[in-house]
């Protein structure tokens, strides 16, 4: 008996290599086109700059702690990207209770962070798959 | 194409009032709230929605804390007739939307072919009701639930002696509808299908119910659009019409669209639309375009 044969032997070594080798074709994570660690703590930053200069909803931060916001907010969009973090933060409903937020003004962080990511480049439809994560955290922040 | 001065009077008057009033602070009743194109564009009856389909979103930028309001001017060029259609809607917090569209439909050349004289046009007004049940078409990313709505449209149409000649059966009619609407956000796809019940022959243009059918019947309309980017959506509608008529055959309705929005004050839609047979001329093919204007 001759066994498989070279040939096959080696198809079957290619074809074992290629499998192996497939996590490395999959798609990147969103994280990841995001442009990882560095990528979403800029976007975070230049989403918080855009929100305290947008007089819709800049009067929200009154009382706030930014450098705390930005922090967790990093946490946040990490790991809501599937990123190598963890949000250790508040949970959402209490982060904004007594906030008193309206769809308009959890609309207008939406655009600001639109308008950040069209900053930094991020294509469209690579926003619209991390805000369609996003999107309903409006049913916890939303509280008018 | 004669330019109908009823109709851009109306909408010149329309803009006029669109005028913002005077805010209280801190309460914005035209708040513009929501999401650009999210709004929808004017559909062809004057509701909320894309072109001949229509969507189960509510009307205009305002949220659920206020209100939204525009006004459209629409005109369908076809190889033998025109519609022109201006209208207004308000949306009032995103749960109930009203509206109202004058349709001036000129048979053209056509009319004389027919022994109406030509330029002959019929004339209708529809007053639309549209009332969101339940769902979030935006927000409800984790949920296969659409958003989904429940209206109607009331039409007049000002030719009755002429449909009864031709067949109809009415110059008057309602359609109802239930619609659904789903933003596959992460796919950037919205897609929205709606059933209607209704008897009119070509949108109620030729009346209502006919000589070979006159009872209600259900027919779909659909469309799905991919955006592109937040200002421009592309996509594609059917609708399906009942043939209640015998003087000619009334097929499907399809389009090719696409939709830009300047502003959330702002947008222009184009379409590629194929009306298919209109009594006695086949391959109504043609130009829709829809020009809106809203707080």
């Amino acid at each position: 008996m001759k066994g498989i044969g070279m040939k096959n032997a080696l198809r079957i070594v290619s074809i074992g290599l290629l499998l192996s080798a497939a996590p490395a074709f999959a798609e990147n994570s969103l994280y990841d086109e995001m442009g990882g660690k560095t990528g979403m703590d800029h976007l975070v930053d230049a989403s918080v700059d855009r929100y305290l200069a947008d007089p819709r909803i800049k009067d929200i931060f009154d009382e706030s702690n930014i450098d705390r916001i930005r922090a967790e907010l990093k946490d946040q969009f990490c790991m809501v990207a599937e990123g190598p973090c963890e949000y250790k933060g508040h949970d959402m409903t209490a982060a904004h209770r007594g906030l008193h937020l309206t769809n308009a003004n959890f609309n207008a962080l939406v655009e600001d962070l639109q308008l950040a990511m069209d900053a930094q480049g991020i294509s469209f439809p690579v926003q619209n798959r991390f805000l369609a994560r996003l999107a309903p955290m409006q049913h916890l922040v939303v509280s008018k | 194409m004669r330019l109908s001065i009823p109709g851009l009077g109306l909408l010149a008057g329309l803009l006029c009032l669109a005028t913002p009033p005077a805010m209280a602070d801190g309460w914005n009743l035209f708040d513009g709230g929501k999401l650009l194109a999210t709004g929808g564009v004017s559909q062809v009856e004057g509701a909320g929605g894309g072109g001949i389909a229509n969507w189960a979103l509510i009307t205009g930028y305002g949220t659920r804390d206020g209100v939204g309001l525009n006004v459209h001017y629409t005109a369908v060029l076809l190889p033998d007739y025109a519609l022109q259609s201006p209208g207004i809607s308000v949306g009032l917090w995103d749960r109930l939307e009203l509206s109202y569209a004058w349709q001036a439909f000129d048979t053209q050349n056509t009319g004389a072919q027919l022994g109406l004289g030509a330029g002959y046009a019929f004339h209708q007004n529809i007053f639309g009701a549209k009332l969101k049940l339940v769902g979030d078409a935006v927000y409800d990313q984790d949920d296969w639930l659409p958003q989904i709505s429940v209206g109607l449209q009331h039409k007049e149409n000002d030719r009755g002696a002429v449909i009864a000649a031709v067949g109809g059966k009415g110059s008057v009619g309602t359609d109802y509808y239930v619609s659904a609407s789903k933003l596959f956000l992460a796919e950037s796809l919205l897609v929205n299908a709606t059933l209607r019940e209704t008897k009119a022959n070509q949108f109620g243009i030729l009346g209502f119910g006919g000589d070979k059918h006159d009872d209600y019947s259900s027919q779909f309309e659909g469309s799905a659009a991919y955006l592109f980017s937040k200002r421009f959506a592309v996509g594609a509608e059917l609708r399906t019409k009942p043939s209640n008529l015998s003087i000619a055959h009334e097929g499907a309705a399809w389009d090719l669209f696409a939709a830009y929005f300047f502003s959330k004050n702002l947008s222009l839609t184009a379409a590629y639309a194929d009306l298919g047979n209109i009594v006695i001329h086949n391959g109504q093919r043609g130009a829709y375009l829809s020009l809106q204007a809203g707080l």
